[in-house]
């Protein structure tokens, strides 16, 4: 590619051709501000708060949308930058409410920093909009659109990266606001709750649904015997709200922290995912064996369920009928564990630290009461685990490193790499390869499957049967893959989908901020954390074994099916609201359309 | 009512042509505003199930449309009314008590100006100036036009038009 040389702030720049002079200032060493840009994806010049001047241009070019010259000249310190900056904020501030200090996004907003940063100390507007109402709908996402600066940033996330479109920009001028159509509800949108809106929102404007209170309460009823299990992804992120840098490891501070907030049993969603390879490796396997619908395609993300029941719900037979981890933990915990110490379910509490949003909405669903009891009863982030430690005055870094109690908390590097796209796959191909073929897999480490590429594909030998796998994650790679599939371009045997870019590691749930720079950091951590795991395949986990031996009988048992599978339900791909409109057959057919998918091969 | 009756019929004629049309556009995302257009023409607003029926052949998404919808004031989400009331706010009409005579016109009709009265007969909207200054404050009722108009005049200038309908509404009766 051509290179280009600028001058930005009297310092020569070469950057290659067709980048964008807020780019290129970054080479110079200057941050120039802004509050809507998201590169590669929101580049659309709406905040006007990274406007510079350029020698021979008329006006103003914003920083984000303008592409470099060779010889341009660009000044990012005028007087006349300076004032049509503060001028910005000062708009878009007369336009927020001040509500910093109890605000979820308090200490950590975009608006909030760059006020401090460019010293704005008064705002000459006033602003006399009326308060709208919070939507509060869905047990995972948060819309408040008095927070809101239109900056788009989520529905770009929405529209580009997930393909899902749940929300857009209605309206204009200063009657704008972004939300579902209609001005309906998230919970009657086609929201898949995946939360990577909550990630990219500079503001508190879209945020996850806050349990903390809930799980204090639990805590401190003496009565409730709680117990918290932890997934993957989230031992490699949790240290970031405290400083740490991203991809430092932390899963003994956790277990610590988790411990010492007053959990009565400290267990790890990697147990479950252990067992998950194993229910379904085995259901991969006699798919193969009996002619049973291909490909397989992985069901442990939430976000990627809901947006299948949507989208995808021809190919509810082709999804593995496994829970998520997250909810075969649950379910395991208030009926074997309940049973192995003797305590009644009812007065068990289950809490999920998860990297992820969509969660909450998964544990809520009615099917998940294999138990006889909800099985998972609070799910939080890694956020709002974060703010749990903050409040009872934790000084995380400093915390010994401890471990997850038995046996829930005994699991393997095959279950610590889930938090990473392609690591499901890679845990599955670890444990169906030694059941297929009953020889010892030497390479272990399945780099094709591994990084940040959104589509991934590979092949394995299974002992003179190749096994052709794909590996997607991000919806919208997810919607690329099984378009491909469904025209008959492109044939598998597996595939592994995660709903988040970079799988779970870059999870809707997970510290703000999350971009591709941590999500590597986070990725490398999950398979350091393999590395060192004496146990490195599913199968050869002896909590699991135990749990087979004493309790499930063998992989797909009646009582697995019972407990630890599921079945899928058709939802409207143009959001639960289209069933309310009676002014039109066509919406009626829909309706008609409307069908419980059944639990596959079983 | 008979006037709903003779609507339902125009509107079936109309929704197969409309559906015709989306349907030739089908994945053709740039037509969006031009479908629009025509579905506006033909039912003077865009209803909802019009809307998805849109998002799913043009292949765009529903807040997209929703969006488009809502930018341009062309486009309606709602059914205006038989009669359009067009009140009048630009600077003479104004200073000469234009303001009352919209309040009044809210008030007689129990809707705010943008609505449509539940029977489908008025729609109020504010318009900027009619060029007609020298008959202010002025309002227009489809193509008629109110010139010295007070807000005591209102209610008969209203009446004018439910005498019309209702008169109508014989007719039909006994045709």
């Amino acid at each position: 590619m051509a290179l280009v040389t600028l001058t930005i702030d009297g310092k020569q720049v070469t950057v290659e051709e067709g980048t964008r002079i807020i780019e290129a200032a970054k080479e110079a060493g200057i941050e120039i501000p802004s509050l809507c840009y998201l590169k590669d994806i929101n580049e659309i010049g709406s905040c006007r708060v990274c406007v510079v001047e350029v020698e021979k241009s008329k006006g103003l070019q914003a920083a984000c949308v303008t592409d470099v010259a060779p010889g341009m000249v660009v000044h990012t310190n005028t007087p006349v930058v300076r004032a049509a900056r503060r001028l910005s904020v000062e708009m878009i501030l007369s336009d927020h409410p001040y509500e910093c200090v109890t605000c979820p996004r308090n200490l950590n907003c975009e608006l909030q920093s760059l006020a401090e940063r460019l010293g704005i100390r008064e705002v000459r507007f006033e602003s006399d909009d009326e308060i709208k109402p919070i939507d509060m709908s869905t047990p995972a996402i948060v819309r408040d659109p008095n927070k809101c600066i239109l900056c788009r940033r989520c529905v770009a996330v929405c529209e580009k990266i997930q393909t899902v479109n749940a929300i857009g920009p209605y309206g204009r001028g200063l009657s704008t606001e972004i939300g579902p159509a209609w001005g309906e509800s998230m919970s009657e949108s086609p929201c898949v709750q995946c939360g990577q809106c909550t990630l990219v929102c500079p503001v508190g404007a879209l945020y996850e649904r806050d349990y903390t209170e809930e799980v204090w309460q639990a805590i401190y009823d003496p009565d409730k015997f709680v117990i918290v299990q932890t997934a993957p992804a989230t031992r490699v992120a949790v240290g970031e709200p405290f400083g740490l840098a991203p991809g430092s490891i932390s899963t003994g501070k956790m277990v610590a922290a988790l411990r010492q907030l007053g959990f009565d049993k400290v267990f790890d969603t990697n147990f479950a995912a252990d067992v998950t390879i194993m229910e379904e490796g085995s259901e991969l396997l006699e798919r193969l064996a009996t002619g049973g619908e291909l490909p397989l395609i992985t069901s442990c993300s939430p976000g990627w369920i809901n947006f299948m029941e949507e989208f995808y719900p021809d190919l509810s037979q082709n999804v593995s009928s496994c829970k998520s981890p997250q909810q075969m933990f649950g379910a395991l915990a208030k009926t074997y564990y309940a049973e192995k110490i003797g305590i009644d379910p009812a007065n068990m509490v289950v809490v999920s630290i998860m990297p992820c949003t969509a969660k909450k909405f998964e544990c809520q669903r009615p099917e998940m009461t294999a138990s006889g009891y909800q099985d998972v009863d609070y799910v939080l982030t890694v956020r709002e685990l974060a703010d749990m430690i903050k409040e009872a005055g934790i000084d995380f870094d400093s915390l010994p490193e401890e471990e997850y109690d038995d046996p829930l908390g005994i699991s393997t590097g095959a279950a610590a790499i889930f938090g990473a796209t392609g690591g499901v796959m890679e845990a599955a191909v670890r444990t169906a390869y030694e059941i297929y073929t009953g020889k010892t897999l030497e390479k272990i480490d399945f780099e094709e499957v591994r990084g940040l590429d959104g589509v991934k594909e590979a092949s394995v030998e299974l002992d003179g049967t190749t096994l052709k796998i794909a590996v997607a994650h991000g919806l919208g790679n997810a919607r690329d893959v099984l378009d491909r599939v469904k025209s008959g371009e492109a044939e598998y045997h597996f595939i592994e989908i995660m709903s988040c870019p970079g799988g779970c590691i870059g999870g809707g749930g997970q510290p703000i901020p999350t971009n591709d720079e941590i999500r590597q950091k986070r990725i490398e951590a999950i398979y350091e954390i393999d590395k060192n795991m004496p146990l490195r395949k599913s199968h050869e986990n002896p909590a699991v074994k135990e749990l087979y031996d004493t309790f499930l009988g063998k992989p797909l048992s009646d009582k697995s099916h019972q407990l630890l599978h599921t079945s899928y339900t058709w939802r409207s791909p143009f959001g639960s609201m289209i069933y309310k409109d009676d002014q039109g057959i066509w919406a009626l057919d829909r309706v008609a359309q409307s069908q419980v998918a059944g639990e596959s091969d079983s | 009512m008979s006037n709903n009756t003779e609507h339902k019929c125009e509107c079936a004629e109309a929704y197969l042509d409309i559906e015709r049309i989306i349907e030739q556009n089908r994945g053709n995302r740039g037509a969006l505003v031009q479908v629009l257009h025509y579905v506006q023409e033909r039912l003077g607003y865009v209803p909802k199930d019009i809307q998805v029926k849109i998002a799913e052949t043009l292949g765009v998404s529903l807040t997209e449309v929703y969006g488009v919808i809502t930018f341009y004031s062309l486009f309606r989400e709602k059914p205006r009314g038989k009669y359009i009331i067009s009140s009048c706010q630009g600077t003479a009409c104004y200073v000469r008590g234009a303001p009352d005579v919209l309040e009044r016109l809210e008030k007689e009709l129990g809707i705010t100006a943008g609505d449509t009265t539940d029977d489908g007969l008025f729609t109020i909207e504010v318009v900027r100036c009619l060029g007609a200054c020298g008959l202010a404050p002025v309002m227009t009722v489809n193509e008629d036009t109110h010139g010295r108009v007070t807000q005591d005049k209102v209610p008969a200038i209203l009446d004018l038009y439910r005498k019309k309908e209702e008169a109508e509404t014989v007719h039909v009766a006994g045709s």
